[in-house]
């Protein structure tokens, strides 16, 4: 049977506060275990959770970002549960009315087409800390420095029918609250974590099929992958006959494999009920008009000003558009060199290549967009050929700042003053009457092939720095002329 | 019998003129804690150095001319507050050895305004009870006959100012508990309305219902003290930033024309004959005093304590989640795994009463019976609050009783927990409406202390205060001590 994948999205988005969702505890991760707690995040007795309210404001940036309506009036739940890691021994979540309701996010696919998801809704929450298991040993240690950081969960409807749809989703998620500057997606330090519902049905089915989660894939690799794999085992089961349990189940990448959680760690009935320690969010159409005013321009507003105000293909302007950072980057190029297809070349060529190879971003490199805007400049105006100017660019790379004070130490400067470069030319042609004569005896086709000889000379004469053009120009002249 | 001396206002006057030093008060009330709590068993900590050094503090600053009324008096915490370095075992083996890095709102406000705490008193444990039997620490008993309760939660508050260990302690009131140990005691205890006092550093019972308040001789002193307790605190969400009038300043306001409301459900079957004729006598004094009594209806009084027996476990059953013998606290011996660690630290460092509220309220909040229960008693705390709002657009006040009865005897075994439970019959409904509460003495039954519960508008403590402080004008029912003379 040809069976259709069916899968819904469940992401946590780490937000970019200065300090906990619900007390004042720094939220930089990487610090000494439980350095960042204070009697609050430790759950002390008689201590009260303080909403920061930069939380709620990114949220409703999240929400206007993917134009979603915003909760007028959402509340805090507590969700409860028994984790050493879970100090209150409940999360402060919001589970009868999220701050961000429904929306639909257009996310680019390669083929430049548009796919929209439905979102169905994002909450604020507290995240946990973490047990360590390999500090002590024989022990397991608590670390709660990450206990109380706030988190945005985004829920898709069950809209992905591939795991292309899925990574296209994740990177404009994450393309989108970069751009927004809501969070930095780091995937590896957690800043982004993904839970996949998927099951399987008979095409053409309208039906859903018993659902599997699959809980904490922490790399867009790994999102493939899984996929892939719980597919598989899903698809085995249905056609030997058998029937997918419900469960949650955690994907091992060592082991090439997904396996159920112990059904202890998910059969929980969690008894959420409203959080009487805080009061209702109440949001007014002056703080969301406020807020929107603030937004930046959007991923897919950005790639569609690119596509028909600077004439960038569809290909560069999703690369270009696929982080803030890149974007900003680019943008600032242009604003200098005014050259919008050339920056874009550059940026998604030399540059990216350049990038992948030492695997860094383009915040950590040297080039900045002053350096590549007047490398541009030099090429647009002659200066530079277009292999002179890839030296150029290396000489950038390595840490250089100053275009033309590179082009004058490697003495790169292109000669196109016509005097200079006629008097090489007739320099060459008194000195190689044969091949001059050769020339003049031949036949179209042949001189073509026959003028090499000359701009191979001329080139050397002038140490490279002959700009092509002119001196083709003359060569044809000077030899024709008898 | 005897009459009292003294007074937290006339030991203010004192401090002020100099005829006695917060030392030789501080020393005073440590030397009766030393020789009476053996008997009453009101205080589980008493910090004497601590109190002294404040004290010796708070003598210089009355010699150099500070005249904060409250500077100099000493008092005592209910052992729910957190205390900075002074261990706060809210009445559990749980806490038995908790020492808290930081003071609730409460404790600071009240130091700050000089005030000396002697020591932290017995309740019963978590604030579940109304008899302070359920302290891990033993039961506080009654002046007025140690034989009986002193009432609960807190108990040992009321208990220690009826027997002038201090002219003041703090306690905490979810259901009633410092309004039916007030009236056990024959004290004045004030409920504020939910939001007026900070729970900042108050171990939660049942979060969306506690509220902190003073217990003290008269309601004079209970206005001193909650100027200094009240107003916002950015550490409680939940605090209001009304803004705290001087409740001292509207005390004597005449209390001719005002409306008081008399609701005919708080004189039921519940209510003791010769508690109902006390209260009855005493609403006729406030009538004589130029107040008009009406007749009024609370229809829906006998749901408050199921109402209440459903949301405040269910509060609770979340908020005591936290003690699971991991980071602070009791913990098991050797727990073989994390699930003996949860289950025995739990089952050992909790009471009976407790684990029973916990059990209840994970049970109400269960995907289950969540409408049915949980939702349903939400609704009904709707209607309950509904109806007090109704009459107090009508009324200034209500006035009944504050308990069914006078103190009963320790370790009653005829007393069902639902007996107990319907000891809050009267107060509950201020809690679930968010509604100050007063309850002050109105006279002796047997021997024993009657309280006259007032009941205000929301965020109109000061004219609960007023018409308390004008009753005690007319009475001299809450300058009655009981005799200690055969504890010693």
């Amino acid at each position: 049977m040809q069976w259709e994948k069916v899968m819904g999205l469940e992401v946590h988005l780490q937000l970019a506060t200065q300090s906990k969702i619900f007390s004042s505890s720094a939220t930089t991760f990487g610090a000494a275990a439980n350095s960042q707690t204070n009697p609050l995040d430790v759950a002390l007795p008689g201590t009260l959770p303080v909403l920061n309210h930069s939380a709620v404001t990114q949220a409703i940036v999240f929400g206007l970002g993917i134009g979603a309506d915003i909760g007028r009036v959402s509340r805090f739940d507590r969700k409860n549960y028994f984790y050493p890691d879970l100090p209150k021994g409940y999360q402060i979540s919001q589970f009868f009315q999220p701050i961000v309701k429904e929306g639909i996010f257009d996310v680019p696919m390669e083929d430049g087409s548009l796919f929209p998801v439905r979102i169905l809704r994002a909450h604020l929450e507290e995240d946990a800390g973490k047990s360590v298991h390999d500090a002590i040993p024989g022990h397991t240690g608590i670390d709660l420095n990450r206990a109380g950081t706030p988190l945005l969960e985004v829920v898709t409807e069950p809209d992905f029918r591939t795991a292309t749809q899925v990574v296209a989703y994740l990177k404009a998620l994450h393309a989108l609250v970069t751009y927004l500057g809501i969070s930095d997606g780091n995937m590896s330090e957690g800043s982004m974590r993904c839970d996949v519902n998927l099951s399987l049905r008979p095409k053409g089915e309208s039906e859903y099929g018993t659902r599997t989660e699959l809980k904490n894939i922490n790399s867009f690799r790994f999102i493939e992958r899984a996929i892939q794999i719980e597919a598989d085992r899903q698809q085995d089961l249905l056609d030997s006959g058998d029937t997918v349990t419900q469960e949650t189940r955690l994907f091992d990448p060592d082991k090439d494999e997904t396996r159920a959680m112990r059904s202890k760690e998910v059969a929980n009935d969690y008894r959420y009920f409203p959080d009487p320690d805080l009061l209702p969010i109440v949001i007014d159409d002056d703080t969301i008009d406020q807020i929107r005013a603030s937004l930046p321009e959007l991923p897919t507003a950005k790639r569609a000003r690119y596509i028909s105000d600077l004439g960038l293909g569809d290909y560069d302007a999703n690369l270009l558009t696929q982080d803030r950072v890149t974007a900003e980057f680019f943008e600032a190029t242009c604003t200098i060199c005014n050259n919008p297809k050339a920056a874009a070349n550059w940026i998604v060529g030399e540059l990216s290549a350049a990038l992948n190879r030492v695997g860094n971003t383009i915040n950590d490199c040297a080039i900045r967009p002053d350096g590549l805007a007047a490398l541009i400049t030099r090429i647009d105006d002659g200066t530079l050929s277009s292999k002179m100017a890839k030296t150029v660019f290396d000489a950038l790379w390595a840490g250089e700042s100053d275009v033309d004070r590179i082009i004058l130490d490697k003495g790169l400067k292109q000669v196109s003053d016509a005097g200079a470069l006629e008097a090489i030319v007739d320099e060459l042609i008194a000195a190689n009457s044969a091949q001059v004569d050769q020339y003049r005896a031949a036949d179209a086709s042949k001189q073509k092939k026959l003028i090499g000889f000359f701009v191979g000379q001329a080139m050397k004469a002038s140490k490279g720095q002959a700009n092509p053009q002119l001196l083709n120009q003359l060569l044809k002249e000077k030899l024709s002329a008898s | 019998m005897a009459k009292a001396v003294n007074t937290l206002a006339a030991l203010s006057q004192q401090l002020r003129t100099g005829s006695v030093s917060s030392r030789e008060l501080t020393e005073d009330s440590l030397s009766r804690i030393a020789r009476l709590n053996p008997a009453l068993n009101a205080v589980i900590t008493s910090c004497e150095d601590r109190a002294l050094a404040a004290a010796a503090q708070a003598d210089k600053a009355l010699a150099s001319g500070d005249v904060s009324p409250l500077l100099g008096i000493p008092m005592l915490h209910k052992d729910i507050f957190c205390t900075r370095d002074v261990r706060t075992t809210c009445a559990s083996k749980m806490l038995a050895e908790f020492i808290p890095p930081y003071s609730a709102t409460v404790v600071n406000r009240l130091e700050t305004a000089g005030m000396i705490s002697l020591g932290k008193c017995n309740m019963d444990e978590f604030a579940m009870g109304s008899s302070n039997e359920t302290s891990f620490f033993g039961a506080a008993r009654n002046p007025w006959d140690t034989a009986r309760v002193p009432g609960g939660s807190s108990g040992g508050s009321a208990a220690a100012v009826a027997a002038g260990f201090a002219t003041l302690a703090t306690g905490t009131d979810t259901g009633g508990s410092i309004r039916q140990p007030a009236a056990l005691c024959g004290i004045t205890g004030l409920k504020p309305s939910y939001g007026r006092v900070s729970r900042y550093g108050m171990i939660a019972f049942a979060s969306s219902m506690d509220q902190a308040g003073p217990m003290a001789r008269t309601a004079e002193d209970c206005a001193l003290v909650l100027s200094a307790m009240a107003g916002s605190d950015a550490l409680d969400s939940t605090c209001s930033d009304q803004p705290v009038p001087n409740y001292a300043e509207t005390l004597e306001q005449s209390i001719s024309g005002l409306r008081i409301g008399v609701p005919k459900e708080f004189f039921s079957h519940h209510l003791d004959a010769a508690v109902a004729d006390a209260i009855g006598r005493a609403i006729k004094e406030l009538e004589q005093a130029g107040a008009i009594i009406v007749d009024v209806s609370l229809p829906s009084t006998d749901l408050g304590v199921s109402t209440y027996y459903v949301i405040a476990p269910a509060e609770a059953s979340a908020n005591l989640s936290r003690y699971d013998g991991v980071r602070y606290g009791y913990r098991c011996e050797n727990p073989a795994d994390l699930e003996d660690l949860y289950t025995r630290s739990r089952s050992e460092g909790f009471g009976p009463e407790v684990k029973r509220r916990i059990l209840v309220g994970t049970f109400t909040l269960s995907a289950a019976s969540y409408d049915q229960y949980f939702m349903k008693a939400q609704q009904v705390r709707r209607v309950i609050a509904n109806e007090y709002d109704t009459v107090l657009d009508n009324v200034d006040v209500i006035a009944g009783p504050s308990a069914p009865n006078t103190a009963f005897v320790l370790n009653d075994q005829s007393k069902s927990i639902t007996d107990m439970y319907m000891e809050d019959v009267f107060t509950i409904g201020a809690n679930l409406a968010g509604l100050p509460a007063i309850s002050v003495p109105a006279g002796l039954v047997n021997g024993l202390p009657v309280g006259m519960q007032l009941i205000g508008r929301r965020f109109d403590e000061a004219r609960l205060l007023n018409v308390a402080h004008q009753y005690q004008k007319r009475t001299d029912w809450h300058t009655l001590s009981p005799d200690l003379g055969g504890l010693v």
